[in-house]
């Protein structure tokens, strides 16, 4: 595949789709789908089809709820929004991210031969 | 929290597939729906904007199926996907399964049999409250029978008062015999068992009554009121179940005894303490009584204080033992317990393995075996599945294809495996049900607790255990021979004659030698047991039990006033010349006389009578058991004498006489240094001296198998007996005199109870009960073992009978005859056979040595057992490839050759 698409970590996933969700409040599986892929810059290579497995892992979870409803064009579809164990859950996870990250950036900061 | 929530939804999800899987189908739907109107919206066609939704999407199945995985139970979901697949295939196969389940539920069902009776007598704890506590406390076995295994009253008390590791110490008179009861509700008296124990013997063993309540202290002292307990099988046979029995008062040897309780029906004396005999009620033994002066009468049970080990135990019983007297009115008696020549006669064992420890040889070599069967079941199982897993070869080469994982491959095998084997588990735990329940009611053999035998918790647990291991046994070398084949060779087709068939054809020929091999083994140990028995059944006893009966006698010969018991001797004479005449006259009666101990039975011993003359060896030996009989007995009994039998005139009055065996009067002979060593005629010193007027044959007393210990025989005219058996030799099946025997003696005496008329010949089957009890399983098993052996030669040189059919066809084309092919099969056959004979016979060598001991008068390489174990495996191998032979011969090569 194409390098400049990224692969998505394990576990990243249902993080993005808890923010999505968080941010845009009820959307359905197609309409996070999008947005994570525009969020992303549409450098983040996604399979649309596997959110629906995140989707229904963090159901079983218990973080986010869903509940069928009317899309725009008027059609039956299934809305996800957040419960609030979920929006808890995102901001232990967003916490954890954001310091895993500070960490990776720092060690990859490193100058060379560990010159001090 | 969240793991827990999520595991439950699984769960929800794995039993609402239908309705999820339709949601998801929606969603997916309306998901490409509006991802094609978005691309519709930027200017694509219908077509490329359906196309580019779906791109996006990226798989509509593998993101079902990741929805699928994430949401429910996958694993299982397979299994099920498996199981179905099995049931399909076995269903098809019928045979197959068949066949397959009866062989693992027959040696699944022996395995579960057995175990439950190695649980029951080696693993599981006596049916008491902390049984690993209690102790038998005894002397070692000595060549005095039960009065060298026995303790006087004083002694257990005084062991009671001095030893400090036991909580309590309890016991029972051990000198009860059959039928010492009799219950009189009107008409005939009936016999019953009794067992007298010591007050607290029940207290002490943790045992609660069903009904009413057990012994208290009060109940056993002198005048108290008698009580009795009766066990719950007399319960119910005697007196219907009665519920309000509890209080009830019945004649009971003349004496209105009352009910105090019934007990569990859990308890069963006979069980543990005297297998093989059923004892209807227990009574409580007054200590201060009578017993007093009756000698070493007591068996003692202690329950050791928490925290005592064994060892301190037995110190602690060893130290008390020199203060306990036989009579401790006599200082001289006191110490005659304690410990000499090194060794105790005060010695705590644990009470399991007193009841069952001797038998634990026999069990292990038991479950052995029935081990054995079960690994030639799966050895068995195992070649039926290759042979199937071959045909089946094309199917999951299509199925590798297909994209299937040798893992999954492996796991659908497996999944068949375990299918079957714990079909046949289930049969198996009904045969094994059945036989359970059968040796349940084998209460006349003498094996402890039989009667609590049952199918328990670690049953079903040891079930399930070896039905999964037999599965993996016998699952695992099939499913790893297919999966690691290779797809090419198997679709191109493995005709006959192809490397992947003759590597089959190894495998399965190393398999049915080693079930041959297996199946020699259990052969060699049964025909060593079988060997054993027939030996033990042709050991001389000392007399003949063949047309010879006994049935109890109850007599009155008290007499008021009676001194020195003279008056009550002639009493005695007067009753039992007019039993023995009367019963003589009877026709079909030859001989008949009166004991009050039979052999193989109880037994007791006074002491040594050493000769006259006064020698006297530092140490006694031992003494000989006491007979106290009338002249007739051992004519009845098919003893022979040398010198004479006691005659009528052997009175009260006249010059003591007494009988002994060769081995006792041999050994007195040289010790006295009587003239030529003959002891005929010498007198012993016994009160007033006794003559030995006869020198009898040596009698087997204690067990069939035992050397013998020595005996005297006192006439019952100058020894008071303690009861009386009637012995009977009969020229007609002794069963056809009951009825008139038991009038006669009815007629004489009308208290006499409806006695058992037991044949002689009874008490040496009981002898023998367990030893043919374990040789009769151990023979089935090695029958069972054989037939699975030659169901493993059958199915392997019927399978390549099969498959050759071809070669056999072009075979006979050119020119072989029938009787040629047949004799190749043949040959093949036996060729396997032999491999496993010479195998099997190796292996026996080694392995009987371990059941050296339990062997009888038997070497365990004897000759003919092994020579009768080729032959019959020989035979039942050229049979087992004969069937198959045959069919090859009748091959039509016009047939053959165009079947492919």
């Amino acid at each position: 595949m194409g390098e400049t698409k990224l692969d998505l970590l394990q576990g990243t996933l249902d993080l993005m789709v808890m923010k999505t969700l968080a941010a845009m409040g009820a959307q359905h599986g197609y309409g996070i789908a999008r947005r994570i892929e525009q969020a992303s810059g549409d450098v983040v290579l996604l399979n649309q089809g596997t959110i629906y497995a995140s989707l229904v892992r963090l159901q079983q979870r218990g973080w986010i709820a869903a509940e069928w409803g009317t899309s725009d064009n008027n059609r039956k579809a299934k809305f996800y929004s957040m419960t609030r164990s979920g929006r808890k859950q995102l901001a232990k996870d967003a916490a954890h991210w954001q310091r895993l990250s500070d960490v990776m950036g720092r060690v990859l900061a490193m100058p060379p031969e560990g010159g001090l | 929290m969240g793991a827990l929530r999520r595991g439950l939804a699984r769960i929800f999800s794995f039993f609402h597939k239908p309705k999820l899987d339709a949601d998801l189908e929606a969603e997916i739907a309306e998901h490409i729906a509006l991802a094609a109107e978005d691309n519709l919206r930027r200017g694509m066609s219908a077509t490329e904007a359906r196309r580019q939704a779906l791109i996006r999407f990226g798989g509509v199945d593998t993101a079902k199926d990741q929805q699928r995985e994430a949401r429910g139970l996958m694993k299982l979901d397979i299994l099920l996907q498996d199981l179905k697949y099995t049931f399909r295939t076995l269903g098809r196969d019928r045979g197959f399964t068949l066949v397959a389940i009866l062989i693992l539920a027959l040696s699944i069902g022996a395995n579960i049999a057995v175990f439950s009776v190695v649980n029951t007598l080696l693993l599981r704890p006596l049916p008491f409250q902390d049984a690993d506590r209690l102790m038998w406390i005894a002397p070692p076995p000595t060549k005095c029978g039960l009065s060298c295994a026995t303790y006087s009253t004083d002694a257990y008390d005084e062991f009671r008062m001095y030893s400090r590791s036991f909580q309590d110490v309890t016991g029972y008179f051990a000198f009860s015999g059959p039928g010492n009861l009799s219950l009189n509700r009107g008409g005939a008296p009936i016999p019953a068992t009794g067992i007298d124990v010591i007050a607290n013997f029940f207290q002490l063993l943790g045992v609660q009554p069903a009904m009413g309540r057990v012994f208290r202290p009060e109940d056993a002292l002198n005048g108290a009121a008698p009580v009795i307990l009766i066990s719950d099988a007399w319960w119910k046979t005697q007196f219907n179940a009665d519920p309000k029995i509890v209080g009830k008062a019945f004649d009971m040897n003349g004496t209105q005894t009352t009910v105090i309780g019934v007990l569990p029906r859990s308890f069963d004396f006979g069980a543990v303490f005297s297998p093989g005999a059923k004892i209807d009620a227990i009574t409580p033994l007054n200590l201060y009584g009578p017993p007093r002066g009756w000698g070493n009468i007591i068996t003692m049970i202690g329950r050791a204080k928490p925290g005592v080990t064994l060892a301190q135990a037995k110190d602690d019983a060893a130290a008390a033992a020199p203060q306990m007297c036989w009579n401790n009115t006599v200082p001289l008696s006191c110490g005659v317990y304690a410990e000499k020549n090194g060794k105790g006669g005060v010695v705590p064992v644990p009470l399991k393995d007193y009841v069952s420890g001797k038998l634990r040889r026999s069990l292990v070599v038991l479950w052995s075996a029935v081990g054995t069967i079960l690994l030639i079941a799966c050895v068995n199982l195992s070649n039926l599945l290759l042979a199937r897993a071959a045909s089946r070869s094309k199917e999951f080469a299509m199925r590798g294809a297909l994209g299937a994982s040798r893992f999954r491959i492996v796991r659908q095998l497996l999944t068949e495996s375990l299918v079957l084997s714990l079909s046949g588990a289930v049969v198996g735990l009904g045969l094994a049900w059945l036989l359970v329940s059968w040796f349940a009611h084998q209460g006349a053999v003498a094996l402890p607790l039989l009667s609590t035998l049952r199918i328990d918790g670690a049953a079903l647990a040891w079930t399930l255990l070896i039905a999964v291991t037999s599965a993996v046994l016998f699952g695992l070398v099939p499913g790893l021979r297919m999966a690691s084949g290779s797809l090419h060779e198997s679709l191109k087709g493995s005709g006959p004659g192809s490397g992947q068939s003759r590597k089959h054809d190894r495998i399965r020929s190393i398999l049915v030698v080693s079930e041959i091999a297996l199946a020699c083994l259990l052969l060699v140990g049964a025909g060593l047991l079988l060997r054993s028995f027939l030996h033990v059944l042709d050991v001389d006893l000392g007399f003949q039990p063949e047309h010879a009966a006994a049935v109890k006698v109850e007599y009155n010969d008290s007499v008021p006033g009676d001194k020195d018991g003279s008056l009550s001797a002639q009493k005695r004479a007067v009753i039992f010349q007019e039993v023995i005449a009367r019963v003589s006259a009877i026709p079909g009666v030859e001989a008949a006389g009166v004991t009050d101990y039979l052999p193989l039975g109880q037994n007791r011993a006074w002491g040594m009578p050493w000769p006259k003359n006064g020698a006297h060896p530092d140490q006694s030996p031992g003494s000989p058991l006491v007979y106290v009989v009338t002249p007739g007995y051992l004519r009845a009994m098919g003893t022979g004498i040398r010198g004479r039998d006691f005659t009528w005139d052997d009175g009260p009055k006249s010059q003591n006489v007494v009988m002994i065996d060769k081995a006792l009067a041999n050994y007195l002979a040289g010790l006295a240094k009587w003239p030529n060593g003959d002891a005929l005629g010498q007198m012993l010193d016994t009160g007033g001296g006794s003559r030995i007027v006869g020198v009898v044959d040596d009698v087997r007393e204690e067990s069939t198998e035992d050397a013998t210990g020595w005996q005297i025989y006192y006439p019952f005219t100058q020894q008071s007996p303690t009861g009386a058996q009637l012995v009977l030799r009969t020229t007609l099946p002794p069963a056809t005199l009951a009825g008139s025997v038991l009038r006669t003696l009815r007629e004489i005496n009308p208290k006499q109870p409806i006695a058992d008329f037991r044949p002689i010949q009874a008490l040496v089957i009981h002898a023998n009960s367990s030893r043919q009890f374990f040789m009769l399983l151990v023979a089935a098993f090695a029958a069972l073992g054989i037939v699975l052996a030659a169901l493993g030669i059958y199915g392997v040189i019927s399978y390549s009978v099969t498959q050759r059919t071809q070669e056999i066809g072009i075979r006979m084309a050119l020119g072989a005859t029938a009787s040629e092919v047949q004799r190749s099969v043949i040959v093949k056959t036996l060729r396997l056979a032999l491999v496993g004979i010479v195998a099997g016979a190796v292996a026996s060598l080694v392995v009987s040595r371990a059941v050296a001991a339990l062997l009888f008068n038997t070497r365990s390489n004897d000759p003919i057992t092994f020579a009768a174990m080729v032959v019959l495996i020989g035979a039942v191998a050229l049979l087992a490839g004969y069937i198959p032979a045959r069919r090859a011969s009748r091959v039509n090569p016009m047939v053959a050759l165009r079947n492919n």
